[in-house]
């Protein structure tokens, strides 16, 4: 082991770490989900109302997505990783439960916020 | 030389997809097979790593995944490559160095690719977290190859 590895784990860990806190600084509770597969939003979820749906995949599949106290999560799915369910439940804005092999997304959003912003932030 | 290293990356994805995941991020892996990778930078070459890197990623890609799967490897094994090429021309790094800079670059770009094929932004989130993980992972990997690389008989390269 040499001084750069150690300057650059360092240096890497410090980036990380200042945008694991920016990032969790500037969340707030976010008031709705938006569904998006392959990329076209599908549908938006009141995070207020207790409700359970079934999104279909991109080339089939199922995701269940359960909305409760303001939370969402997936409660079950026919994907092979299961890591949308494992992923557990999201209520801050920009939170984000990714299903890769469904090609299904569920983010946070606030009421204001529209598909222009996301496309500017992207 | 070409053939063992190919072969033995391929044994490594496969022992790596066996071990279970405990935590709920996409993405995080241990990188066992960049073990192999960094072996040919040592004992072959940049040129001959990067074949073996690409050989590796096709081939796991076409038995194991599909092609969104090898179109994040790919991204993210290319990007790693570049990464680990620069700090091990330079000289001034050790392989634990080129370890780390490998699986920080290889989950970076992994995320980029799932940002332009999902197209969500939000996805940025998980940056933080995976470029800890790469870290915790390069490390290991690094120390993993120091040790397996002087126990390597020499007369293997011919």
């Amino acid at each position: 082991m040499k001084k750069n590895d150690i300057i650059l784990i360092l240096i890497i860990l410090v980036i990380s770490g200042a945008g694991l806190f920016v990032l969790h600084a500037t969340k707030s509770s976010g008031s709705f989900v938006k569904i998006t597969v392959d990329g076209n939003v599908v549908a938006t979820y009141d995070l207020s109302v207790n409700q359970t749906y079934e999104l279909e995949g991109y080339e089939g599949g199922y995701n269940i997505l359960v909305i409760e106290n303001g939370e969402a999560y997936f409660r079950e799915a026919d994907c092979p990783d299961l890591v949308c369910v494992k992923s557990g439940k999201i209520h801050k804005v920009g939170e984000t439960i990714v299903c890769l092999p469904h090609r299904v997304v569920a983010e946070i959003v606030n009421e204001g916020e529209d598909a222009e912003v996301d496309t500017v932030s992207q | 030389m070409y053939g063992l290293l190919i072969a033995l990356a391929f044994v490594l994805s496969y022992l790596e997809s066996l071990i279970p995941v405990f935590i709920a991020v996409p993405g995080v892996k241990l990188g066992l097979t960049n073990l192999v990778v960094l072996i040919a930078f040592v004992r072959l070459g940049k040129k001959d790593a990067f074949i073996i890197n690409v050989i590796r990623i096709l081939l796991v890609g076409f038995t194991f995944g599909n092609t969104y799967s090898l179109l994040y490897s790919l991204a993210g094994g290319i990007l790693s490559y570049l990464a680990m090429l620069l700090l091990w021309k330079r000289k001034s790094f050790s392989l634990l160095g080129v370890s780390v800079a490998g699986g920080v670059c290889h989950n970076i770009g992994q995320i980029l690719v799932a940002m332009t094929v999902l197209e969500t932004g939000a996805l940025i989130y998980y940056l933080p977290i995976l470029m800890i993980s790469g870290t915790i992972a390069g490390i290991l990997v690094g120390i993993l190859c120091k040790e397996v690389i002087k126990r390597l008989p020499r007369n293997l390269d011919s």
